[in-house]
């Protein structure tokens, strides 16, 4: 009996000890989470119940006026469009290209388990973009946008003799070609991601798909695919915020910030606008709310429809 | 299979729970408004006397806070503050610069402790409708009563341009010093338009013709404006529609009447100018920023862009020695105008003011009559090459050929200056209207839309209450 109690006293103890190592741990990270990361959020709750402008000590409660507004803000919902396309291409863009790439890299050589000549290098040029502040980003392809001869890509149209492209003042193509500067930047980091999770898929299955006949397309589909969903995945989820959080690429390339005629503004863009710009940050907190249901119902349905059988390998 | 969704939707419930659990109290610490921050403190002052008219605390310190823009922040170091420090050397002054107005100073306005004396301006300045509606402004009254710096027997009121008290007042009270004069027109090289013998057009049939005959010539495109912001060219549509139908056309804008911008000068302006854009405009304009035209024109690569009378001090790092910039008035479009030929677009611009919850106000004040003086204008003047609303502060000074051309042509407008000020007003009007007029000039929107479009925002701020409305007369 005594001993059953010592026994338990000491199990305790060590679950105790266990806890303290724990929380000590987590406690400074918790608490600074809490701090910077929740309670933020939690702010942009109440504030968008006000009227607040910026530099008021005690701004007024208007309850719910300013989700009602945004019912009817035909700029706000043109916002959440364009959000809501990149949200679908951009990680699709991104996704494919940099499996096609990555796939090249580890699988695209003489044989199925060696990659093109050169894959070393070219793994580490994908990843420049990566290194680039988004900023500069922004400004590399306002230059490479042009509309004149020193446009990089319209320097040969004009010199053809064809009309410059308006790859940024146009409100037909501003968006696509900003879609194209996010996938642009953001491929070299999943040809990386998913060259590591094709470098962990062991060479023998490849080696045995191929003996049994099948092609490139087929190893790729029967063989890396399946065996990378799960990078895949995160991947997916990951594009997926971004393309929802998309901002600096829009405020700094784009004319009139999101322009020209609201054809690229995206919800934090509008959030920025009517913050900084306007002075109103009641309502852009309400934006901000709305944005954050967004971003949660997406992971949400994203991590539902993703899920499916891990194969063990 | 390693399912790990119940781990995710706890997540995902904790996350939504922790918006809900926590209505800014317990850790509202950074972002949120201070509430009950109470009274400000009481604020420095001290005696009044002939060498200290408005009675600032001889030893108390204080900020001031210059935007380091367009007119860099040399002048209030280098002129200014040593104006000031000479009459009063024992209140010690604490210089800040920053390209971001706004985000410098907007948390200490939200936390009480303002600097005293502010140069709101550039992109992300401080919204002047939310800082007068909260009580932030000094009234600056007492400034402009008080006698000059250069000569007690003058009034400060009586050195400076009417328009500049007329617009730096909100709410009947003058809170808010335009600095400097800005004049608006057609910009042009002496040089380029003597070699080619082009004269400056004065009616609209002249204006087209020299565009057709520059075009023609192939040396260079004959128009552009700064395509990427289209406030460059509705300013000039702007300027028209008052010169074709009076200044009333302006002031119902501004003043958000029913069908202001449907009215017919304005219409007429903007089909002027839609046709100009349609012909003559440098390729690419619409994608092209300020600099960008602005150095094309300094390349001889384009004749005329519109712009203010700071394009010169802009454009002096890239402008040929010999470019000769001067500037001319919008050209007359039918001989029945309602405003004379040389009528010119002219504002006091560059906007300081003074915190009015701030330690020591009253100094922030006699810092602006040492601005206002005839040696603090006039080296301003110099410095960044722009005019003051000072009257006559840049006589006698050394001024180069672009500020002196637009000096003269004030002269020659004398009375005949327009201006709107929506643009400060209600910011959201002035987007809508930069974003309809650049596709105006792109082809993209026919006039009568162009109107419908800005004139429905105009109608929705009118109706919406949470707007604070302003009236000019």
């Amino acid at each position: 009996m005594a001993d059953r109690t010592r026994r338990s006293l000491t199990a305790n103890r060590a679950a105790f000890t266990r806890a303290r190592f724990i929380i000590g741990f987590l406690a400074a990270p918790v608490l600074l989470y809490l701090i910077y990361v929740i309670s933020p959020y939690a702010q942009a709750f109440s504030i968008a119940m006000t009227d607040w402008r910026g530099v008021s000590a005690a701004p007024g409660f208007v309850g719910l006026a300013n989700f009602q507004r945004l019912l009817g803000d035909g700029v706000f919902w043109t916002a959440v469009r364009h959000n809501g396309l990149l949200l679908v291409l951009m990680p699709i863009g991104t996704l494919v290209i940099a499996l096609f790439f990555a796939f090249l890299l580890n699988a695209g050589g003489s044989t199925a388990a060696s990659g093109v000549f050169g894959a070393r290098f070219y793994r580490v040029v994908f990843f420049f973009p990566q290194v680039l502040a988004v900023a500069i980003v922004a400004v590399l392809f306002q230059q490479v946008f042009r509309p004149d001869e020193s446009g990089m890509l319209n320097a040969p149209l004009i010199a053809l003799g064809l009309e410059p492209v308006g790859f940024l003042s146009d409100p037909g193509v501003a968006l696509w070609s900003i879609l194209g500067v996010l996938i642009w930047q953001a491929v070299g980091f999943y040809v990386v991601l998913f060259s590591a999770g094709m470098a962990s898929i062991p060479r023998e299955l490849y080696e045995a798909a191929e003996i049994d006949g099948a092609g490139r397309g087929r190893l790729f589909f029967r063989v890396t695919l399946p065996l990378l969903w799960d990078t895949v995945q995160v991947g997916w989820i990951y594009l997926g915020i971004a393309a929802l959080d998309v901002f600096a690429i829009v405020w700094v390339m784009t004319a009139e910030h999101g322009g020209p005629d609201h054809a690229t503004t995206v919800m934090a863009a509008e959030i920025y606008r009517n913050a900084f710009q306007y002075f109103k940050f009641g309502y852009a907190s309400a934006m901000g709310v709305v944005l954050f249901f967004f971003t949660v119902a997406f992971a949400a349905v994203a991590l539902r429809l993703s899920r499916r059988e891990r194969v063990e390998f | 299979m390693a399912d790990n969704s119940f781990t995710r939707r706890e997540l995902l419930r904790a996350a939504a729970l922790a918006g809900v659990l926590l209505p800014g109290g317990a850790l509202a610490a950074c972002a949120s408004p201070g509430g009950g921050s109470g009274a400000p403190a009481p604020a420095a002052t001290g005696a009044t006397s002939a060498a200290n008219p408005l009675g600032i605390a001889e030893t108390a310190p204080f900020e001031v806070v210059i935007f380091d823009g367009g007119f860099g922040d040399a002048y209030a170091r280098q002129v200014h503050e040593p104006l000031f420090a000479a009459r009063h050397p024992k209140a010690a002054i604490k210089h800040t610069a920053t390209k971001e107005i706004a985000k410098t100073l907007q948390p200490r306005f939200a936390g009480g402790n303002p600097p005293e004396f502010v140069n709101n301006s550039g992109d992300n300045a401080m919204d002047f409708g939310a800082l007068a509606q909260d009580g932030q402004l000094q009234d600056l009254g007492p400034l402009l009563d008080a006698p000059s710096w250069d000569d007690p027997a003058v009034k400060v009121r009586d050195t400076i341009l009417p328009s500049a008290v007329e617009l730096g007042t909100y709410d009947g009270a003058y809170c808010v010093l335009n600095y400097a004069s800005t004049v608006w027109g057609i910009w042009y090289s002496t040089k380029l338009f003597g070699d080619n013998g082009w004269q400056v057009p004065k009616t609209w049939e002249e204006f087209t013709a020299l565009c057709e005959r520059i075009q023609k010539s192939g040396k260079c495109a004959p128009f552009t404006y700064a395509g990427k912001h289209p406030f460059y060219i509705y300013e000039t549509i702007l300027t028209l529609a008052a010169k074709i139908g009076g200044v009333e056309v302006l002031k119902d804008i501004d003043n958000l009447a029913e069908g202001a911008w449907k009215a017919e000068p304005v219409a007429t302006a903007a089909t002027a100018f839609a046709g100009l854009g349609a012909k003559y405009l440098l390729r690419g304009t619409e994608g092209l920023d300020h600099i960008q035209t602005q150095t094309a024109h300094n390349k001889y690569q384009v004749a005329m862009l519109p712009c203010g009378s700071w394009l010169e001090n802009e454009q002096k790092d890239t402008t040929p020695p010999d470019f000769g910039y001067a500037m001319f008035p919008l050209p007359s479009f039918t001989a029945s105008d309602a405003l004379p030929y040389g009528t010119l677009h002219s504002r006091p611009g560059e906007e300081f003011f003074v915190a009015a919850r701030s330690a020591n106000p009253r100094a922030g004040m006699e810092y602006m009559r040492a601005m206002l003086s005839k040696e603090g204008a006039g080296r301003f003047s110099e410095m960044v090459s722009t005019l003051t609303v000072v009257k006559g502060a840049a006589e006698g000074r050394t001024l180069k050929p672009g500020l002196r051309s637009a000096a003269a042509r004030l002269k020659e407008a004398g009375e005949n200056t327009t201006y709107f000020r929506f643009r400060q007003w209600y910011k959201e009007l002035h987007d809508e209207a930069a974003a309809a007029t650049g596709q105006l000039m792109a082809g993209r929107l026919p006039v009568a839309a162009w109107a419908d479009r800005i004139q429905r925002k105009s109608d929705e701020i009118r109706n919406d209450a949470s707007v604070k409305k302003y009236t000019r007369r």
